[in-house]
């Protein structure tokens, strides 16, 4: 017997690249008020929709957004989904509620947590309230809300 | 087939760094500007078509952000090419031609700020026997600036004559990023990159981003006093095997200014894609251009290479030469790939 | 993130891609001998010879089946010196790029010479391999060329 090593079949080529990600004109001034504990979207001087975050356009109307509005930590479960499977890199423990979270005011949904309530109570249409951190770890980034819990009676 | 004409070019700032504009935010502007310059909006859009990079961003699908800056809704019939968008209004005249769209908005756009250039057009090459060595795109270019003074089509004089053009050119362009007088002499001087490149043979880094509107013949005349009728494009590719190439010319720019019709046109003014000097030359030669023909009176992408916008830019500028009423017939190149591997030819009309 | 400016929120981060890719029989072959320490091309139907190995011949399409062995030692027909290398280079040193056409082959290959300075550089000077310590199938078990 040979111990001729098997041809090549396949190889290895790592690719790594570095980037220095600039967040955009209207998700830093988003970012900088949610650092101050504070929400704060964008409305469309077209169509009156508030965003939250804003992208400093509306996207349906193709037109910049500048008019800035605070809105309140508070809103519906608009959808959701009961994540099973850890996420690479994702430090939160499965099971654990991802959903898409309209805030009063607001005209489209972002997403983020539910939690302090049974998964399975979760359900399209159930009030909930920001859970913020300890004020002294807000940094910017949405994560400064831990994730959104139910308002007590809904 | 029928006729198509460029009626609309704007370009953004060329600028180093855009700072905290991302590349909606740099779309945006354009895309408004060059639709307000014919008074459309995007309702009155059949086909929008973009180009740009995801690999320069950093992210997957980043593309599909820039349609942001554009309103789709109602739903819009859209496309995008991974590529200068010079490709993404080639696919535009296609819908022109078949009779699908008569009026379409292009927008190309990049920031190369954030990641390492050189690098990332590394990507682009053939990933078994060139990726791993990371040969970079300065390098590369270097290689044929090299092959080429080797055979003696040029000299180093004729670079920086290219460069002190260029320079000069881009101070009567307010959105030039480097423009400046300066001479062959103090060119020379200057110490090399790579070599035998020196750093002004290269085009600048740039943020921007850049709109275009294309209109079938009745579209074009009812929003144009002066459309600039495209009367010729083609597109032509080579091997991707750098080794089998003659980096000293370039065989699908010359093919493709054939099948655009260039030879015999009374071509007045030139944009020329070359991100090096040596390009430039090399692209002259194949174009067949006369030496009266004033070449990239913009400054060219010396003066400025938003990636993915740069070969729109040059048929935009043409464009607008000939919109003006200061050139008559034009000859727009975009190139793609390492040392000119794709080309594309377009002649533009009044 | 940075907190030099409030208007500018900048993020440092880093793309990896950590692809296998699947060479199929040419480009396979091609790299087994390479790992043996030896050079071959693919002949096309007009006798010419292609290194590293071409699947298909760039001219005319045709697929390549016949391989070649080549010298390990040819000619420079055209070179780039990076004087400051950027991170990804393989060489950290002032080095060149190059095309270099083996002896056996007739269009050139673009890999790396270890000149140690600009001057010791000129097309058509000879140049011959440098194997990597290790050789494990792949472009670089040429660490790179020297002058011959």
């Amino acid at each position: 017997m040979s111990d001729t090593p098997a041809p090549v079949t396949g190889i290895e080529v790592p690719i790594n690249l570095q980037y220095e990600f600039t967040a955009g004109k209207a998700l830093t001034r988003f970012l900088t008020r949610i650092r101050e504990g504070r929400i704060v979207g964008q409305r469309c001087p077209g169509c009156n929709n508030v965003y939250v975050p804003p992208r400093g356009m509306c996207a349906a109307c193709g037109i910049p957004t500048e008019e800035e509005v605070e809105v309140v930590d508070e809103g519906i479960v608009e959808s959701f989904t009961v994540v099973h499977i850890p996420i690479p890199g994702n430090p939160i423990k499965p099971p654990f509620v991802a959903a898409n979270i309209l805030l009063d005011g607001t005209d489209m949904a972002c997403l983020h947590r539910v939690s302090e309530v049974d998964n399975a109570r979760v359900h399209v249409g159930m009030r909930v309230k920001a859970r913020w951190k300890p004020r002294e770890e807000w940094d910017y980034t949405f994560e400064n809300i831990a994730w959104f819990r139910p308002v007590e009676g809904s | 087939m029928r006729e198509a004409a460029v009626i609309g070019y704007t370009q953004s700032m060329q600028r180093r760094y855009a700072g905290a504009a991302n590349e909606s935010e740099l779309i945006m502007p354009v895309v408004r500007e060059v639709m307000q310059s014919v008074g459309v909006t995007q309702k009155d859009i059949d086909f929008t078509c973009s180009g740009s990079c995801d690999y320069l961003q950093g992210a997957a699908f980043a593309f599909v952000e820039g349609l942001n800056a554009v309103a789709t809704a109602p739903p819009i019939r859209e496309s995008h090419v991974e590529m200068d968008a010079a490709w993404a209004l080639y696919e535009a005249l296609l819908k022109i031609w078949s009779g699908e769209a008569d009026l379409c908005l292009i927008y190309g756009f990049s920031k190369s700020s954030p990641g390492e250039l050189r690098s990332v057009l590394t990507l682009q090459l053939d990933p078994y026997y060139h990726v791993p060595l990371w040969p970079d795109a300065v390098s590369l270019a270097a290689l044929q600036a090299r092959a080429m003074l080797d055979a003696g089509s040029l000299t180093e004089r004729d670079m920086a004559e290219v460069v002190m053009r260029s320079r000069r050119a881009a101070l009567l362009n307010p959105k030039a990023q480097l423009a400046a007088e300066t001479s062959i002499e103090a060119l020379l001087a200057e110490p090399r990159f790579v070599s035998p490149l020196r750093r002004h043979d290269c085009a600048p880094i740039t943020d921007g981003a850049s709109a275009l509107l294309v209109a079938s013949a009745d579209t074009a005349r009812r929003l144009c006093a002066r459309p600039a009728w495209i009367r010729g494009i083609d597109h032509r590719m080579e091997t991707g095997t750098l080794g089998a190439r003659d980096l000293t010319r370039s065989p699908s720019t010359r093919y493709a200014a054939a099948r655009a019709g260039v030879a015999g046109r009374p071509v007045d003014t030139a944009e020329l894609h070359a991100p090096f000097s040596h390009q430039e030359i090399i692209l002259r030669r194949e174009l067949g251009l006369s030496d009266s023909v004033a070449v990239n009176p913009s400054g060219g992408a010396l003066a400025g290479n938003v990636m993915m916008a740069a070969g729109l830019d040059r048929i935009g500028h043409v464009a607008t030469r000939i919109m003006r009423g200061e050139a008559d017939c034009g000859v727009a190149h975009a190139t793609s790939g390492p040392c000119l591997q794709q080309n594309l030819v377009a002649v533009l009309e009044a | 993130m940075a907190e030099t400016n409030p208007e500018l929120l900048t993020k440092s981060f880093e793309l990896g891609y950590t692809y296998t890719r699947s060479t199929g029989p040419v480009i396979g072959h091609f790299l087994t001998e390479l790992r043996e320490g030896r050079i071959v091309g693919t002949r096309t139907s007009d006798g010419r010879v292609l290194v590293p190995a071409a699947e298909y011949d760039p001219v005319s399409a045709e697929a390549l089946t016949e391989f070649v062995s080549v010298a390990e030692e040819g000619v420079v027909t055209t070179w780039s010196w990076v004087a400051e290398p950027i991170s990804h280079h393989l060489l950290q040193k002032p080095f060149a790029f190059a095309l270099v056409r083996l002896d056996g082959a007739d269009v050139p290959m673009l890999h790396m010479v270890d000149a140690g300075e600009e001057g010791a550089m000129r097309t058509g000077m000879r140049v011959r391999v440098r194997w990597a310590a290790e050789r494990r199938g792949s472009i670089t078990d040429i660490a790179c060329f020297e002058p011959a």
